[in-house]
């Protein structure tokens, strides 16, 4: 075997490592030592992202062709390490806390061993392969989602994701094992192509696809698969919702974007370009509409992320290069913008317990920063100009409109009337922090230092990001060197 | 890039932004300054960019813009930020720099954050001035949107009565417009030229004329219902009577006299200018729904009893008059409804200023409580009086000139349907007299209605200086629309053309 392949393994080897030195550290360490677990393992990560950013990726096919190092799974997994940086964070002071002194650890571990699973589906180029990435993704997920493992909630919400998780793989794996018969004893990404190519699958092809997109469609929350979201987001502690929200579902999109264009790219008009063009209108939608009526801040989030990831989908439909890049930003804009309001949910849940929005009222009164940083990230979420939102939203329109079809206009329009329907439930977080006349509900307080690092954080990423348009140009560079791998099956 | 005087109207603000971050909330002083001194600066900017614009061509420089320049912003799709003005976008720029200069002394004392509200009111006039000196569609989109959501949180913190509910209505309505905008956008954008030629530069799209007239159709409707949102035009104006009735003094000179002229100015430059043939083709549809506007909120304006609606719903017809005007696709109808957009602006930013002041002193706007005012503040009551003349098309004043030349050019169109239209419209003047003189009669003459209106003072000297400059504006174009008519008359030359050659 040739070990040099492993280099092109870096950023799993990178993350590999932290995971076992901060294992080892918790494991050997003196109990006062261990307080240090969350710095220790913030700072190495943020160290490791620097050096993964840095040191880039020659772009190769290893072990066969089952894994693959390119430009764009580089680039996403730089911002996905961006994101967790940003996690982990604001996580500080939770895990500070005298509640988590035994299983401090074990969150950072659990943590950074789903981040290896998702750079492993990324990465994959084998059905197999991307299971095994999947898996290793889900079940360390349901573990951090049972975190409070004295609240009735949290468990709840654990049980709810491990049924949901085992039962899309199941269907997920139920539809490959119809792909690995039809196209003749094969998962390589590559041979599925060829096979779709040749139209030696039909009939079937199309349950199977079925199958494919529901099981993905779990992972990403999409309409009608989306029913634990609500739940499970409440449930969880909030550092691992904000988690679940932005890199879980981030990854999950990516692998989707190569799975339909890379293998089943030839039978895009035919087969899914339909599929998916309900269940975007759906998703968009229903999670709109859903948001509306919320109360709790963490199901809000939950149901503005479900309708956030129907927009992230739009660049699946386009199924062009911009629509590639558009994807990777709208994931990059919406990690700084959803942490962004997650940091402020978790700031104020971890000092005074309320999670409601009816608590937000006058919080400009006692919190100014709080609510500036609030109303910065929902009007990014929103897709407010000046702020990142507004660039990655009217981007990905641009690459969906690309093909001049008509139908595909449709679907821009009935996505841009479902973001003036978002905008009425995020002003509505907006109104209740600077305009409803009532006293402020939580008191004024000073939010810990790592809190406030994180927001403001955030608060640069969504007013530069879009500002400053390098970062676009940059992704855009990496997919158009994918491209013909990418794009090579479509018709 | 900082060499472009058009940049600095954008920077100023920021600037302005920047230093208002820095004052502290309490002090008065110092956030007043910087807003002065700032709001300053961009209207001696707007006069020397206008005596330059003047000089330059009056030295024979025939360019359809001047002062461009571009910048690449998102290389892969050909983003610039291009910028450039012509003859009408200086005389926006200028009317906004009046306004913007007005309204800071118009909300001297405005409670509760002052600090907040002038950081959202520097971020909408940012959006404002970067909308004008744009001529790439996807910055002027972008500037279009900036403009729009300061509105929701100046109306909801600082306005009055039903804030809440106007301030949503105003900001989903205007968001809504902005979607079919949107795609209206992206559709031009996709059409633009030959394939890896395709730009979001106005000029290079005109140029190309590359835009399939079946296309054209779709998109034309698009951007003029996207635009036309935000000029009130029927039956998308509901959200101008209840936003501009809550929203604070400063924010309704702004929005009544510079944003909904966004709608105007965006009709002018993109719908039309970009979509000829299907302007041609399908004018009489808006021509339709903007007479109605006209004639509607004429009417609607006459049994109004709070003075805010008589205002807004006066806005809507007024505003109705331009994109009316716009639409006969002729260059003296047009020349009228540039005039009429710096007349509307100037006179209904006065009025707002007034209610304002007004309101800020009887604490009721609504005229059946109030009478004999011209004897308790004389100078707020003349001052009434005035934009009340404006607004009624007395000669000398902006308002006469305006209506002037739109209906002669209307007239230009000997068909019937046109006439009849124009007939409809030109008795909306008869209209705005009946409800204008009503008002004028009930509110500053008569007899006093309520005894503690007596105790009453009139203005002072920041809300003089406020009104004046405003009357002065407004007595000037009145006086002196040749000067408006040289600066614009070359802007026509490239719009007319394509609309002659589309018609053939």
């Amino acid at each position: 075997m040739d070990y040099s392949q492993f280099s092109a393994m870096i950023p799993e080897l990178i993350v590999l490592g932290i995971f076992i030195l901060v294992f080892l550290f918790d494991t050997f360490a003196s109990e006062s030592a261990r307080k240090a677990d969350g710095m220790l393992t913030t700072v190495l990560f943020g160290l490791g992202t620097v050096a993964i950013c840095f040191t880039g990726c020659l772009p190769q096919e290893c072990f066969g062709g089952m894994y693959v190092c390119n430009s764009v799974s580089f680039a996403l997994k730089c911002i996905l390490n961006i994101g967790v940086f940003i996690v982990l964070v604001q996580s500080l002071q939770w895990t500070d806390s005298e509640d988590m002194k035994m299983r401090r650890g074990e969150f950072y571990e659990l943590l950074l061993a789903t981040l290896f699973g998702m750079y492993l589906m990324i990465s994959a180029r084998h059905f197999l392969l991307f299971v095994i990435g999947l898996e290793t993704a889900s079940l360390p997920l349901a573990a951090l989602i049972a975190f409070n493992k004295k609240h009735y909630e949290s468990n709840e919400a654990a049980a709810k994701y491990i049924m949901t998780a085992v039962f899309s793989s199941a269907v997920l794996m139920m539809g490959l094992s119809f792909v690995y018969g039809l196209s003749g004893g094969s998962l390589y990404y590559n041979d599925v192509a060829a096979a779709v190519a040749n139209g030696e699958m039909s009939g079937m092809l199309i349950v199977a696809l079925a199958f494919v997109l529901a099981g993905i469609g779990f992972k990403l929350s999409l309409v009608p698969f989306h029913l634990w979201t609500a739940d499970v987001y409440q449930g969880a502690p909030t550092s691992v919702t904000s988690y679940l929200s932005v890199i879980s579902k981030g990854s999950a999109a990516f692998a989707f974007f190569v799975i339909f264009v890379q293998a089943f790219g030839a039978v895009y008009p035919e087969a899914w370009e339909w599929m998916l063009y309900g269940i975007i209108i759906l998703t968009i939608t229903v999670g709109n509409l859903f948001a509306i009526r919320q109360k709790n801040m963490k199901r809000f989030m939950a149901f503005s992320s479900v309708s956030q990831a129907g927009y992230i989908m739009l660049g699946v439909i386009a199924a062009n290069a911009i629509g590639m890049t558009s994807m990777l930003f709208y994931i990059l804009v919406y990690i700084f913008s959803n942490l962004g309001a997650f940091g402020v949910i978790q700031a104020i849940g971890n000092k005074s317990g309320k999670l409601n929005m009816d608590d937000y009222k006058g919080l400009h009164k006692s919190n100014p920063w709080l609510a500036f940083a609030m109303t910065l990230a929902m009007f990014s979420l929103a897709g407010i100009p000046p702020f990142a939102g507004f660039f990655s939203k009217i981007l990905i329109f641009t690459s969906v409109t690309a093909s001049n079809s008509m139908a595909l206009y449709m679907l821009v329009l009935i996505a841009l009337i479902n973001t003036i329907i978002s905008l009425y439930y995020y002003l509505l977080v907006v109104k209740a922090m600077w305009i409803a006349p009532e006293d402020p509900v939580v008191p004024a307080f000073r939010s810990a230092c790592s809190e406030r690092f994180g927001m403001w954080i955030c608060v640069a990423g969504i007013v530069f990001i879009g500002l400053v348009s390098p970062i676009y140009g940059w992704l855009s560079e990496m997919s158009n060197l994918d491209a013909s791998q990418l794009f090579a099956w479509l018709g | 890039m900082f060499g472009n005087i058009l940049i600095w109207f954008v920077i100023i603000p920021i600037i302005m932004m920047a230093g208002l971050g820095i004052c502290r909330n309490s002090s008065m002083n110092a956030i007043r300054t910087v807003m002065t001194v700032c709001s300053t600066a961009l209207l001696g900017l707007a006069v020397w960019l206008c005596v330059w614009f003047l000089d330059l061509r009056a030295a024979g420089d025939t360019a359809e813009m001047l002062f461009t320049g571009s910048w690449m912003w998102y290389e892969p799709l050909n983003i610039q930020l291009a910028i450039g003005v012509d003859g009408i976008s200086v005389l926006m720029i200028m009317l906004s720099a009046i306004i913007v200069f007005a309204g800071v002394f118009a909300s001297w004392k405005i409670n509760p954050l002052p600090k907040n509200f002038f950081l959202w009111f520097a971020l909408l006039s940012t959006g404002v001035f970067g909308f004008f000196i744009s001529i790439d569609i996807f910055t002027m989109f972008m500037f279009y949107e900036v403009a729009l959501i300061p509105m929701y949180l100046l109306i909801g913190v600082w306005g009055t009565g039903k804030k809440e509910y106007s301030a949503m209505k105003l900001t989903l309505m205007l968001m809504g417009g902005s979607a079919f905008l949107m795609l209206g956008l992206l559709g031009i954008y996709w059409h633009s030229g030959p394939e890896g030629q395709l730009t979001w530069n106005i000029l290079e799209i005109a140029h190309n004329g590359h835009i399939d007239p079946s296309w054209q159709r779709l998109l034309f409707c698009l951007t003029f219902v996207g635009f036309g949102v935000l000029g009130a035009m029927f039956p998308f104006h509901t959200w101008s009577p209840d936003g501009h009735a809550s929203a604070p003094t400063a924010v309704s000179m702004l929005h009544a006299g510079v944003l909904m002229k966004l709608g105007g100015y965006g009709c002018f430059r993109i719908a039309i200018y970009l979509l000829p043939q299907a302007a041609n083709e399908l004018a009489w549809i808006f021509i339709i729904l903007t007479g109605i506007s006209v004639v509607y909120g004429a009417f609607s304006a006459c049994v109004q009893t709070d003075l805010k609606y008589i205002n807004a719903y006066s806005s809507v017809s007024h505003c109705g008059m331009v994109l009316f005007a716009i639409l006969m696709l002729t260059q003296t109808a047009m020349t009228g409804a540039i005039l009429q957009m710096l007349s509307h602006g100037l006179m209904t930013a006065l009025f707002f200023a007034l209610i304002g002041m007004i309101y800020g002193r009887t604490h009721t706007r609504d005229i059946r409580q109030m009478g004999g005012l011209m004897k308790i503040m004389p100078y707020l009551g003349v001052c009434y009086m005035i934009a009340g003349f404006a607004s009624l098309g007395l000669p000398g004043l902006s308002g006469f000139v305006a209506e002037m030349t739109i209906f002669v050019g209307s007239f230009e169109h000997t068909d019937m349907f046109h006439r009849s239209f124009v007939i409809a419209g030109t008795c909306s003047i008869v209209i705005t007299a009946v409800y204008i003189l009503r008002v004028v009669g009930k509110l500053l003459l008569g007899p006093v209605q309520d005894e503690h209106h007596l105790q009453l003072t009139d203005a002072t000297w920041f809300e003089r200086f406020s009104t004046v400059t405003l009357i002065v504006a407004i007595a000037g174009i009145g006086c002196f629309p040749n000067w408006i008519n040289e600066t614009i008359q070359h802007s026509f030359v490239p719009i007319i053309n394509t609309l002659t050659q589309a018609a053939i």
